[in-house]
């Protein structure tokens, strides 16, 4: 016990190495709840998307407005609704926050892709240019945004929402959102009519109103990214998905199907990244401690040769250098989950979810770290000759 | 005091794991998912509703006057242009008449010929009447032949039948000179009321088909608003309603008007409800036409009952309801809910009373097992 302060201090950087793998442990759990948070706020049992894609989050989706009729029909749908997704910037006064624009069906409170929870402010009441935002956007209620050329008012706050990549959603009305995936800038459109002006099969003198009529067609969006489906209780996910897919000629996904695509699919990069840097980062702090144990030891080498001089058993030896890796283990463990949780969790940008069998399988996997890397230092121990206690 | 270095050492330490050790505890129950969530409460209160309904429109003329040729033509000339404020009967334009003018003249020529040959025929037959009374009398007095009397009487037949033939033909040959002269007045544009011309279409020297529109008229008095609601919101829409009016151009300027009328064919495929919203007085500056509008049209008041913030309401399966802190643990009380005002409120038919707490705003998703913890606002959230 000599050189406890140093000891502690290294038990105290050890932790900061712990608590940037926990972190890292952290940030793929995030990352997964971010995907499963998506899915839960969305309400929904069944995505119906566009036939033959991984839609509405892994791949662009379109399906006409009017197809959510023909699935209210099908038996086992209690409740169906419109969504559209879509991120891209949106500007409140100087500032532009990269968001998912949600575009949800009108209704009531409950209708599937609402906000389920808030924490400031109320749920959209207008049919159009009112927004709730997430709070992480940095939007306060009341603040005007401009999204395309309208603007909103952000009336409620929520939490925890937001899209498979972390980025924040505002939830806007279903036609707002439909224009706003639609729409160009007035320079654009001018010159789509312009182009249609000029296509002579358009603009025929003897039909008056036909090229009025044909710019009225093309500056309209019939179409939405996905029908949310909520089922009666009674009827299985997969009945009720096969029986669409069956009839309206449709991709469904279930539940799990859609966890499947999200966590399998569109994470499985970052997963992979992150658990390299999990095995390089558990390495990393095996060989400091390893590092430091042997260094420990060796400091102590005239002691220990002492030790066996006066004749202690070897088991004695090992079991003095494992306690002192273990419980630089155990330093490094609680200050790593310490500030994990205080300091890294809040700066990181991105969500970090602790969870606590995570903590306890990195606790089981510090120790045995330590226990392994102090075999070195153990070995070392053993082979002093003791008559180094007298020589040196 | 041999023994006190090595406390001292001791206590430091202990100084240092013990802190360390309560803030581990403190960590792994007080934050992640072990945490209680934080949540805010609100009372049910009783009070009267205002609900609205919100649509946004276009702003349209309510009579739009095209006016162009009814014949195939080219214009000749055109007076007036976009913005020209014009009256009733005033001749905007001209349609070229190409040959009609001659057509006329000629029609002029043909009738004073036909009144020509009237006269003419007026003469013969005045003459053969002479004649006619004039033998008869010779045949009375036995100086001329029967036979000769019935060739004058013929005569003044025949003379008769041509002066009644040179008669109508004078009445067919003005009727044509006058059907050429209501032609050449058609190709008049003329303006059927007081209006402001919106378009002007066509420019002179061009060829325009019979009934495409040379200029456009509206009514700049007539203005109204196309409104449209989505139908799942209209309910207790109908006429005369009073409604406040945002034009895009002036927004915060609050204009009154009221429902003139819900259209009977609502829009099947976008799901909407026409209505026509009239200003109860016409903006100074006029709104142009197509001009995006707000419109939030006032319901009345409802009786007081129970109302809770739509923030609050859950929809958990299947069952619309709102959370309740009981005695510290979370309940999932079922409402049934009435009308919903534009400010977040809704009324609640069934399932809570006056007083009732319900949970309005949560840090996270609730469900029946998690703990939570009342807080005035959720942390995190700038005022």
């Amino acid at each position: 016990m000599h050189s406890w302060g140093k000891f502690v201090f290294t038990g105290v950087g050890l932790g900061l190495l712990i608590g940037v793998t926990l972190s890292m442990a952290g940030i793929y759990r995030g990352m997964v709840d971010d995907a499963k948070v998506l899915l839960d706020n969305s309400g929904a049992d069944l995505w119906v998307v566009q036939k033959d894609t991984l839609g509405p989050y892994a791949e662009s989706s379109s399906i006409n407005d009017d197809a959510w009729r023909g699935i209210r029909g099908m038996p086992g749908v209690a409740r169906v609704a419109n969504i559209t997704y879509l991120t891209m910037q949106v500007r409140q006064g100087e500032r532009d926050v990269r968001t998912m624009v949600t575009g949800v069906t009108a209704g009531e409170p409950g209708t599937p892709g609402w906000p389920p929870y808030l924490v400031a402010g109320r749920q959209i009441t207008r049919g159009h240019y009112e927004a709730v935002a997430d709070i992480a956007t940095g939007f306060k209620l009341g603040d005007r945004l401009q999204i395309r050329r309208n603007h909103y008012t952000v009336v409620g706050l929520t939490r925890r929402m937001v899209s498979s990549g972390g980025d924040p959603m505002v939830f806007v009305p279903l036609k707002d959102a439909q224009e706003t995936q639609f729409l160009k800038d007035n320079d654009a459109i001018r010159q789509q009519r312009r182009r249609t002006a000029e296509n002579p099969a358009f603009n025929r003198p003897e039909v008056p109103g036909l090229l009025d009529a044909v710019i009225a067609s093309q500056s309209t969006n019939p179409y939405v990214n996905a029908v949310l489906v909520q089922i009666e209780a009674g009827h299985t996910p997969e009945a009720v998905a096969e029986s669409i897919r069956r009839w309206k000629r449709l991709t469904v996904y279930t539940r799990s199907q859609m966890e499947e695509i999200l966590v399998g699919k569109l994470i499985a990069t970052s997963a992979r990244q992150i658990a390299m840097f999990l095995v390089i980062l558990s390495i990393v702090s095996a060989a400091i401690v390893a590092f430091i144990i042997y260094t420990l030891t060796l400091g102590k080498i005239r002691e220990i040769a002492v030790l066996k001089l006066i004749g202690t058993k070897n088991r004695t030896i090992v079991g003095l250098i494992m306690q002192q890796a273990i419980a630089l283990g155990l330093i490094g463990f609680v200050v790593g989950k310490i500030t994990a949780t205080l300091v890294m969790a809040p700066i990181f940008p991105k969500y970090v979810l602790l969870e606590p069998l995570d903590s306890v399988i990195g606790f089981v996997a510090v120790v045995v770290i330590c226990a392994l890397s102090s075999i070195i230092a153990i070995r070392a121990a053993l082979k002093v000759d003791p008559a180094e206690a007298i020589g040196g | 005091m041999k023994n006190l270095p090595f406390q001292s050492r001791t206590l430091a330490l202990l100084v240092v794991l013990l802190p360390l050790l309560a803030l581990f505890v403190y960590v792994a129950l007080r934050s992640g998912p072990l945490a209680p969530i934080p949540v805010t409460v609100v009372t049910v209160e009783e009070r009267s509703l205002a609900p609205g309904l919100f649509g946004i429109g276009t702003v349209e003329a309510r009579y739009t006057f095209k006016i162009g040729p009814t014949f195939a033509g080219r214009v000749k000339r055109l007076d007036v242009h976009v913005g020209d404020q014009v009256k009733a009967g005033q001749m905007l334009g001209e349609m070229d008449p190409v040959d009609l003018d001659e057509r006329i003249r000629a029609q002029e020529a043909a009738y004073k010929r036909a009144g020509a040959q009237l006269s003419e025929a007026r003469e013969r037959q005045t003459y053969s009447q002479t004649q006619a009374w004039r033998y008869e009398q010779l045949l009375a007095a036995r100086s001329t032949s029967e036979e000769i009397v019935t060739t004058k009487k013929h005569e003044l037949q025949v003379a008769e039948s041509g002066l009644s033939a040179a008669e109508e033909e004078l009445t067919r040959v003005r009727a044509e000179r006058e059907a050429l002269v209501a032609q050449r007045n058609n190709l008049h544009l003329i303006a059927p009321v007081d209006g402001l011309v919106t378009v002007r279409n066509a420019d002179p020297g061009t060829t325009v088909v019979a009934g495409q529109a040379v200029v456009e008229l509206v009514d700049p008095m007539s203005l109204w608003v196309n409104v449209r609601f989505d139908q799942i919101h209209t309910r207790g829409l109908t006429a005369n309603l009073p409604a406040r009016i945002v034009l895009r151009s002036q927004a915060g300027e609050l204009r009154t008007g009221r429902v003139l009328r819900v259209e009977p064919l609502a829009d099947a495929v976008t799901e909407e409800t026409l209505a026509k919203v009239v200003f109860d007085q016409l903006p100074e500056q006029r709104p142009p036409i197509g001009e995006l509008a707000e419109v939030t049209v006032t319901l009345p008041t409802l009786p007081a009952a129970p109302v809770i913030p739509n923030a609050a309401i859950q929809h958990i399966d299947g069952r619309l309801g709102v959370w309740q802190v009981i005695n510290g643990d979370l309940n999932f009380t079922p409402v049934s809910l009435g009308i919903a005002d534009l400010e977040g409120y809704a009324q609640v038919r069934d399932g809570l009373k006056v007083g009732d707490q319900v949970v309005v705003y949560s840090a996270n998703a609730l469900n029946a097992r998690r703990r939570v913890h009342v807080v005035d606002h959720i942390p995190g959230v700038k005022r």
